[in-house]
């Protein structure tokens, strides 16, 4: 007996690897993907951040000293940090009840609906600069047409993105206002409710409010799990409208020569991903540059992992 | 395969692989440029000009340069930003460039610091070349760090006042100002104020208002930045207080930051033809000699003139100086093409011809002592007066750091605060700012 199972254990070992080779090969592009571009530069990241790096001399260990610069001494850190979760709390959250808000006039409209769909979704065909560029256009505090109209309304007209009070609320105008991939998204969800529980609702005396909250918010939380989740990691990378708008909006854009104060006006329009920029391509400080980069990529693994972590409370049994 | 050599296999794999990383890292050129520079080679040269009069007179002196040098063709790229410049020395490859310009003086300490730039002394003793006496002495500084040249000086920039003749005839003002309180008058005397904005703005203060920066105001105060040690010295400069105090004046002199912020937004871009001074919504302008050349080609419908940017009031007698900056030219450290780079390099920078053709094409103040003497440089009076301001021993430049123009930034920074009304104490907002300089100067060395 004992002496059967030695002579078949080889031949099963064989197989056992061989299958486990053919598995590891279908993985492989995946396997390869994950190495290249997560592991990777994960792990080169963590290792610049212990060292003095500018891409030219060869990296020199310095142990915390870019972690303390960067959490002690760095101006922009705390700045751009406080403005992304500003970001992350105000514009998300705005995002997904507009998104939602729109989703559900559209699906509402029964004549024009392809136009007023239209509307909505072509600012979010823009390209990003041409979009705040535009922007920083019409909310001029001086020349722009929004002003115009509401200082002839009589109404107090703000300075937009030359305020520091207005310029994140200016800037989240802006993601309101491209707001076209989360209506389609919402649009398509609201209209995959099904008809009988409205009807069902209805019948048992079911008001607008009750329908929403008891009938389509059920429905439809799988999605906005999604748009919270998305929504969250884009605005943890949110890079190119709060530079251009700043940079338009200081009037130093042309200047190949000029030095840019970032985040004007007063940094609120700093964002996380502009510092690590800041830091490692203008600065040439790699290892600073690699600590930040860690720091957002713990906030939004963070913010991720609470939000799936919620899932079970906020999605239906079959979800 | 045996355990054992499979194991000595693996290290070797994994040693070979890491080698050829740290290699990729860190770059493999040597110091010393090899290359024979008779031979035929093509050389790619980056500059940050874009403007198609700028360009085309660039690549006329490229051609004149490829006529002299029958065995080297050159591969220009326009347009290029420091941002770009930074990426490419960094990165090298077959399309990198080995000669570079850029206009941000202020990133030569860093260019220096860290060898992004190949180090020019040997070509210079080779050439026989002394930047002290070839050069305008303050542009001959501003292209070194710490003894370490790493960049020449190819034309310079000058900044002073440009008015709006037209303007100062119906305020009854008849010549411009020399000293800031004579300023301060004249610029009230031009404000039209309209409603809560402006008709029109005696001069705009505000830092970012164009070219109102720290480091230009800076240098009509004499600030010296750093003391003996290295050290920032913001706070313990009177200067300084002296260039905060007066510009806040100022700005609420002529209606309030907020105001003016507000008013700047409304205008026009500064490197087009809407520039407010070319509108005649600024009336002054603290501006470099290229604005003559820009002004001119606005056709504007009243006259402009140009003089020195006034002095503060104890310092009458140094009246005619002014900032001073400029394009730099560099080889880059990773090209393999040094000794021919640096035909190029001498070229531009140091034939007198091609400097001479060039500051005249482009409005720019020479930066050699040969060219400023020649009597084919330009005589156009709005021009020269750039060309004085230059020359003049007075005239400053920032001095260059490790970290490039942070310290600038981290000035300026505490200028829109208080300016904005939002840094209270200037004193202790100074210190701060030293504090900051220093921290960051550690982080960078």
């Amino acid at each position: 007996m004992t002496a059967a199972v030695h002579a078949a254990a080889p031949g099963l070992r064989a197989r056992r690897r061989r299958s486990a080779l053919r598995t590891l090969a279908f993985l492989s592009p995946w396997l390869i993907g994950f190495a290249v571009f997560f592991a990777y530069p994960l792990v080169s990241t963590v290792y610049f951040s212990f060292m003095k790096y500018d891409g030219f001399a060869p990296p020199t260990w310095v142990g915390f000293k870019n972690w303390a610069y960067v959490f002690g001494d760095y101006p922009y850190f705390w700045p751009a940090l406080r403005n992304t979760l500003w970001l992350v709390a105000v514009m998300v959250s705005l995002r997904v009840l507009f998104g939602i808000g729109i989703g559900l006039l559209i699906t509402k409209i029964k004549t024009g609906a392809g136009l007023f769909r239209t509307f909505f979704y072509l600012p979010y065909l823009a390209p990003p600069v041409a979009a705040t560029m535009s922007f920083v256009f019409l909310l001029n505090p001086g020349t722009g047409p929004a002003n115009t109209i509401l200082e002839s309304l009589g109404l107090p007209a703000p300075g937009w993105f030359t305020d520091p009070a207005w310029s994140k609320p200016s800037l989240t105008l802006l993601a309101l206002w491209g707001i076209g991939d989360l209506m389609v998204i919402f649009m398509a969800a609201l209209l995959d409710v099904p008809k009988e529980q409205y009807e069902a609702a209805e019948l048992d005396g079911a008001g607008p409010w009750q329908r929403f909250r008891s009938v389509t918010l059920p429905n439809i939380s799988p999605i906005v799990l999604f748009a919270v989740v998305t929504g969250v990691i884009a605005t943890m990378q949110y890079y190119t409208e709060p530079l251009v708008a700043a940079k338009v909006a200081s009037g130093v854009i042309g200047g190949s020569g000029q030095q840019f104060e970032p985040g004007y006006p007063d940094r609120t329009t700093l964002t996380v991903p502009q510092i690590v920029y800041n830091l490692g391509f203008q600065r040439f400080d790699t290892g600073a540059a690699c600590v930040v980069a860690l720091v957002l990529f713990a906030l939004a693994m963070a913010f991720t992992a609470v939000l799936m972590r919620r899932r079970s409370g906020f999605l239906s049994a079959e979800d | 395969m045996p355990r054992i050599r499979r194991t000595t296999a693996a290290a070797l794999a994994a040693t070979a692989a890491i080698s050829l990383l740290a290699t990729a890292c860190t770059g493999s050129a040597g110091d010393a440029a090899s290359d024979d520079p008779k031979a035929r080679t093509t050389l790619t040269f980056w500059h940050g000009w874009s403007a198609p009069s700028e360009v085309a007179a660039i690549e006329a002196n490229i051609e004149s340069f490829e006529a002299k040098h029958p065995n080297i063709t050159v591969k220009t790229v326009k347009g290029i930003t420091d941002d770009k410049l930074n990426q490419a020395l960094r990165a090298g490859g077959s399309q990198a460039p080995d000669v570079v310009s850029s206009f941000t003086t202020d990133n030569v300490g860093r260019f220096c610091a860290t060898g992004a730039l190949a180090d020019l002394k040997p070509f210079l003793d080779k050439s026989g070349i002394d930047p002290a006496t070839t050069f305008l002495p303050q542009m001959a500084k501003y292209t070194e760090h710490e003894g370490k040249r790493c960049a020449v000086p190819l034309l310079g920039d000058a900044y002073g006042l440009y008015y709006n003749k037209k303007a100062f005839a119906e305020a009854g003002i008849t010549a411009p100002p020399k000293t800031l309180s004579e300023f301060d008058a004249v610029a009230e005397k031009l404000t039209k104020r309209k409603g809560d904005s402006y008709e029109q703005l005696g001069f705009m203060p505000n830092f970012q208002g164009y070219e109102t920066t720290f480091e230009h105001y800076a240098s009509q105060f004499g600030v010296r930045y750093f003391d003996a040690d290295g050290k920032s010295a913001l706070a313990g400069d009177p200067a300084v207080k002296a260039l905060f105090t007066w510009q806040k004046k100022l700005a609420d002199r002529l209606g309030g930051y907020a105001r003016l912020e507000r008013f700047r937004a409304s205008l026009g871009d500064e490197w087009g033809p809407k520039h407010p001074f070319h509108t005649g919504q600024v009336a002054m302008q603290l501006d470099g000699e290229w604005r003559g050349k820009m002004a001119s080609d606005a056709e504007l419908d009243f006259e402009i003139g140009a003089a020195p940017f006034p002095v503060p009031d104890d310092q009458a007698d140094q009246y005619g100086k002014g900032y001073l900056s400029g394009t730099i030219l560099g080889i880059a450290r990773v090209s393999e093409k040094q000794n021919a780079a640096w035909e190029l390099v001498k070229y531009l920078s140091t034939d007198t011809d091609a400097v001479v053709s060039f500051a005249n094409a482009i409005h720019n103040v020479p930066s050699t002592q040969a060219a400023l003497k020649s009597p084919a440089l330009g005589d156009d009076p709005l021009y020269r007066t750039f060309v004085s301001i230059a020359q003049h021993p007075g005239s400053s430049h920032a001095p260059s750091s490790v970290n490039g123009g942070a310290f600038l930034l981290t000035a300026q920074d505490l200028g829109v605060r208080w300016e904005a009304g939002r840094e209270k104490d200037l004193d202790a907002g100074l210190r701060k700012a030293d504090a900051q300089v220093d921290k960051d100067n550690e982080q960078a060395r």
